[in-house]
């Protein structure tokens, strides 16, 4: 064995590369390890020219090496280059398979790693952690011996392996980097999404290659590959390029064969390469496996760290996208400041304080940076479970700030999903819209907002401050982190939240002494999209409110279920069955995912007994109901098939996505003519590019529901946005904004394929010179020809942004494409608006 | 993200829109542009009706000065929905709402016109001018009812389909064809390749309108040659059925998007020959004053 390192780096992405960096110059004894025979291979695998983005910009580089927006060849060679000429000892080819610890066994400092198996059932191993130095040991047999490590593995993780026998054969393979390389074999592509898709079409693509390539499917669909994709795929199948096996798994791989169990039974064919394209798993069960605790259980959980990052494991830091921070900027500043911290540099100031600093500065009262995190996390309950480097993260992505006595907060139909918490003072809410008088107190330490943060919709009150009163808007996404890095938060925020919807449920009049047996009987519950919750003629008594989500209701007339009305986030149902203790008159199931809260009945009708005013109020709404199923029953009898039209129509649309919409562009295709005016009209006010596309997407009975943005409760391109550039906008909007780094994720987040990867184009010429000399491309997206054209005249190509509906947002007039629409084909509406029976079965003509 | 209720003042009018302002152009706010309409023509119809206009009814009275007047403007006001329809910004206003003006304001200037005339119909650019806005008014219906008509089976006629996946399917057939073919002999295979050779787009413009292309249209020839139990033909005469199908799915696309859009053809020169005329007619008139 050789020298033990005062520090061995895993990983030489840009947090790697950083603190490798500032070992050498800091004079560190120090090794740089890296899987691959080049520097951070996340960005070498980008595609040739790609433009990367330096996001956030108010942020200071700290780093002794360069980096800035640019070229992907660019940055990587000027990475190359000063790499060298800081002298790093950079071992390549070195691929960490386990860390262990060689010191003596820490007291008490054990590891418990829960591993969940595909049915459910978990297992506990316990691992007893042991003191620095540490052994890392690589897939190839050497061992590398360092006092401190810092893992800085990005969150790639490694291909997914084959587990079939033979599955270590040298030619199975889980990369194809240029297909045209294999002529004359026999090749096996093992798994259907889009990857393994173009891997097989690519490989079958020139007859020339003489190549035989089949690809197999476990079932019959493709439900994680692009609709496209399957399309060309099936394509090249029924053309005999290549075949596509279903049903068919892997049983065995030997040398120039491989056996396939099918639902026809087994059968051997000829096979020479294999190529394993079945995802990746993350890193997290390696990094557990080294000692790392993880905040939670949860996917998106990221490892338990120091102020100083340094993990459960004592002298292994975390660093980087697996520590959370996914933008390059973050991960080099860390790379420094950690090499710095391993080398006793207690003082140093993190490179986002100006940031941070700059957050407080308007609020009253003089205090330093830490005092103002110290005080917001003592003062406001639900952020006490956190550590100071935790704080600093959370106060990233959220505001503070000050308000006087009667200042408003935020107004009632405002959207807006972000958190309040109460650090100083109070604050009033205004519970009857009709009389901003009478008010409902919350007071200091408390949170308020989190029906927005929960349901994705719209403020349900106004809130004004009481007193002078200091709060903190938490973001949603910090919202998001915060539960799942402090489980105590977690229930915290679900508690109160139960008591605020319960307390809204039937208007004011209720204190929290009366629903606290409710509370605490209440269950909140996950449903799939499609899950049924209440069943028709079921004899159960319990009361649901929609948490999250929607539902729709329907019942069985005839032979057929009939849709019966559609219920969006903070309606209840099920009371009807309580309260007449009849069996359940209809099914509700859930439109999307969805979470309801569960209120046992018995719990229900006592407090219904206590209040008479609140059982009268419930009567008036279940009359209510009753009258709308009994008018479209009704109906049915005397006009069964326009109840089949509305019916089917609005299961139509809740399986396009509606149900989680909050504002929908639908086309009627009784009306539209084809002109695409719409999609011109959006070119025209979005940078001359539509970001819609009438033609694509499904239509039933003339209803047509183009790709476009739906703007959904809970965005699903909100999911995974390193630069945060996603939010929800004043109207309800959900846009993109100029700090998007072009990464693309947003894209194959969407469900609904509404988003689009492109560069600004040009100004085109104004239409009066189009209309007059015929200059330029004219109304509507110019050709791409023209684009690109234009561009080079101009120079310096434009880096490829995400590009999505922004609803018209500060367009005076409102959306483009219905204003644009010569028949008023082209409508924008909301589910809960849109989902009855009258606005289903209009004539519009 | 502390913001007021519509914050640029739109929840109220976007709550107004998502209510839904699902109606057609011409039922556009119950018919408030029908009844402006009406009111002109029926003001109109009594104005003449009403007023002793000396020597006789005509042009050139006061009250057909005043109806000439109103004409020249809902003429040229009418003819800006092309400028309109291309320039979505600035301003809030609806395209619908245009249209639904253009149409009723359209038709009542057959009543504005015509009693403008008084009735003096003769070989000259006045009458020209007159008409020539008829001629713009009947393609206009025209274009009103297959806007109401034809809709339907253009979306019908779609399944779901875009343009270019239409053009796809048709590549991905002929790709299967040429593979499928290749067993063929020499007059056989000819058939196919000029089957697959034919542009789908060379039509011709009564075949485009009529939809009656089976003449010219090599698929259909080679169907009609060839005999599907013939060896070789298992793939090839399926595919051949397969790809007529798509060939008419894109040819009714075509069709049904040439007679929506035909008329255009007409009513715009018509509406750039009655400006030059009505021009002519309104210097002629102010010249022989």
């Amino acid at each position: 064995m050789g020298e033990t390192f005062k520090v061995a780096i895993i990983g030489s992405g840009p947090a790697g590369l950083s603190a490798a960096a500032r070992a050498a110059a800091l004079g560190l004894s120090h090794v740089l390890l890296e899987k691959t025979d080049h520097l951070s291979d996340t960005i070498y695998k980008y595609q040739k020219g790609k433009h990367v983005m330096a996001t956030p910009s108010n942020l200071v580089l700290r780093s002794d090496i360069d980096f800035d927006a640019g070229k992907r060849e660019a940055i990587l060679g000027t990475w190359d280059e000063q790499i060298a000429g800081h002298k790093v000892n950079v071992k390549y080819m070195a691929e960490a398979k386990a860390i262990r610890g060689t010191g003596d066994p820490i007291p008490g400092s054990m590891q418990q790693i829960v591993t969940r198996a595909r049915d459910g059932t978990k297992s506990v191993k316990e691992v007893q952690r042991h003191a620095p130095p540490y052994a890392i040991e690589l897939t190839n047999g050497e061992v590398v011996m360092a006092e401190n490590v810092i893992l800085a593995i990005g969150t790639q993780g490694n291909p997914n392996r084959m587990r079939c026998p033979g599955a270590d054969l040298p030619h199975v393979q889980y990369q194809l980097d240029d297909p045209t390389e294999y002529v004359d074999e026999h090749i096996v592509i093992v798994g259907t999404g889009d990857a393994g898709i173009e891997n097989a079409r690519g490989l079958a693509e020139d007859p020339a290659q003489r190549n035989t390539v089949s690809i197999l499917n476990r079932g019959t669909e493709f439900p994680t590959a692009k609709a496209a994709n399957v399309s060309a795929l099936m394509a090249d199948h029924e053309a005999g390029k290549l075949m596509v096996r279903t049903e068919s798994e892997t049983k065995a791989i030997e040398p120039g064969f491989i056996t396939l169990t099918t639902r026809d039974g087994e059968i051997r064919i000829l096979c020479d390469r294999i190529i394993a394209r079945i995802g990746s798993a993350p890193p997290r069960a390696f990094v557990e496996e080294c000692g790392i605790e993880f905040t939670s259980e949860d996917r998106g959980a990221f490892p338990r760290l120091s102020p100083v990052f340094e993990s459960t494991a004592p002298g292994i830091f975390v660093i980087g996208a697996l520590a959370g921070y996914p933008l390059i900027k973050h991960c080099m500043n860390q790379g420094h400041d950690v090499i710095e911290f391993i080398n006793g540099n207690t003082d140093l100031k993190p490179a986002d304080e100006p940031i941070i600093a700059a957050k407080f500065a308007e609020l009253p009262g003089q205090r330093s940076t830490e005092e103002w995190l110290e005080f917001l996390r003592s003062n406001v309950s639900i952020l006490g479970g956190m550590n100071p480097l935790q704080m600093r993260e959370f106060m990233l992505d959220s505001e503070a700030k000050f308000f006087r006595a009667g200042e408003v907060i935020f107004e009632r139909n405002a959207p807006g999903s972000s958190l309040f918490g109460i650090a100083s003072g109070s604050v009033a809410v205004e519970v009857n819209p009709a009389d901003p008088s009478i008010t409902i107190p919350i007071e200091s330490g408390s949170i308020f907002g989190e029906v927005g943060l929960i349901s994705g919709r719209r403020r349900g009150a106004t809130i004004r401050a009481a007193e002078d009163t200091i709060v903190v808007e938490i973001s949603r996404l910090a919202a998001l982190k915060l539960q799942s890095q402090v489980p105590s938060a977690k229930a915290a925020i679900q508690r109160i939240s139960i008591e605020r919807q319960l307390l809204q449920m039937f208007g004011s009049g209720l204190t929290r002494e009366d629903v606290a047996p409710l509370v605490e009987a209440a269950q909140v519950q996950e449903k799939r999209a499609g899950e049924v919750v209440v069943t028709e003629g079921a004899d159960d008594k319990d009361v649901f409110i929609i948490r999250r989500g929607s539902m729709i209701v329907e019942k069985q007339i005839g032979e057929r279920p009939v849709f019966l009305s559609y219920l969006p986030a903070g309606s209840y149902f099920g009371e009807m069955a309580v309260i007449d203790g009849s069996a359940r008159t209809a099914t509700v199931k859930a439109a999307i995912k969805a979470e309801v809260i569960r209120l046992p009945g018995e719990g229900f009708l006592d407090l219904l007994e206590k209040n008479p005013a609140l059982r009268e109020r419930a009567m008036k709404d279940m009359a209510g109901r009753r009258a709308t199923n009994a008018f479209i029953e009704g109906q049915k009898d005397s006009f069964s098939s326009v109840v089949d039209m509305y019916s089917q129509t609005a299961q139509f649309l809740v399986d396009n996505g509606i149900g989680e919409a909050t504002d929908v562009l639908l086309i009627d295709e009784k009306l539209c003519i084809g002109c695409d005016n719409c999609e011109k009209a959006c070119a025209d006010s979005h940078d001359g590019l539509s970001r819609l596309d009438r033609e694509a997407g499904k239509t039933y009975a003339h209803l047509h529901v183009p790709t476009s943005c739906r703007h959904c409760e809970h965005p699903h391109c909100m999911a995974d946005c390193p630069p945060n550039a996603i939010k929800r906008g004043p109207d309800g909007e959900v846009f993109i904004d100029e700090t998007c780094i072009g990464c693309g994720n947003c894209q194959r987040n969407c469900p609904y394929g509404v988003i689009r990867m492109d560069a600004k184009p040009p100004k085109k010429p104004s239409l009066l010179q189009w209309m007059l000399f015929g200059k330029g491309p004219g109304p509507g997206e110019a050709s791409y020809s023209w684009r690109k054209k234009a561009a080079e005249k101009e120079g310096a190509a434009k880096a490829k942004q995400a590009i999505k509906c922004d609803m018209c947002s500060g367009i005076d007039g409102g959306p483009a494409c219905v204003r644009a629409c010569p028949t008023g084909a082209a409508i924008r509406v909301s589910p809960d608006k849109f989902l009855t029976f009258t606005k289903l079965t209009e004539d519009v003509e | 993200m502390a913001t007021k209720a519509g914050g640029t003042g739109r929840f109220t009018q976007d709550e107004k829109r998502r209510d839904s302002d699902h109606v057609s152009f011409l039922k556009h706010r119950s018919f408030r542009w029908l009844w402006i309409a009406l009111l002109l023509s029926g003001a109109a119809i009594a104005g003449y009706l009403m007023i002793d206009q000396q020597p006789r009814p005509n042009g050139g009275t006061w009250y057909g000065y005043t109806l000439g007047t109103i004409g020249v403007l809902l003429i040229l006001w009418l003819s800006l929905l092309g400028v309109r329809k291309r320039r979505i910004n600035p301003g809030a206003w609806s395209l619908k709402a245009w249209t639904s003006a253009h149409v009723y304001l359209g038709l009542s200037l057959i009543v504005i016109g015509t009693l403008h005339t008084g009735f003096q119909i003769g070989w000259n650019v006045h009458t020209l001018a007159y008409v020539l806005m008829l001629l713009v008014i009947a393609t206009g219906i025209y274009g009103v009812a297959v806007y109401a008509t034809l809709p339907a089976s253009l979306s019908a006629n779609r399944k779901e389909m875009t343009r270019a996946q239409m053009l796809d399917a048709l590549t991905a057939i002929d790709r299967q064809l040429e593979s499928a073919a290749q067993p063929l002999g020499r007059e056989d295979a000819d058939l196919v390749i000029a089957a697959m050779n034919q542009d789908p787009f060379s039509l011709g413009v009564i075949g485009r309108l009529t939809g009656n292309f089976y003449g010219s249209c090599r698929t259909h020839y080679a169907l009609t040659e060839l005999e599907d139990d013939e060896p070789g033909m298992e793939r090839v005469y399926p595919l051949l059925e397969k790809r007529l199908a798509q060939l008419d799915q894109i040819r009714g696309q075509l069709r049904i998007r040439a007679l929506l859009e035909v008329w255009l053809f007409v009513h715009i020169p018509l509406t750039i020959a009655l400006i030059a005329a009505l021009t002519a007619h309104v210097i002629s008139v102010f010249y022989y004053w």
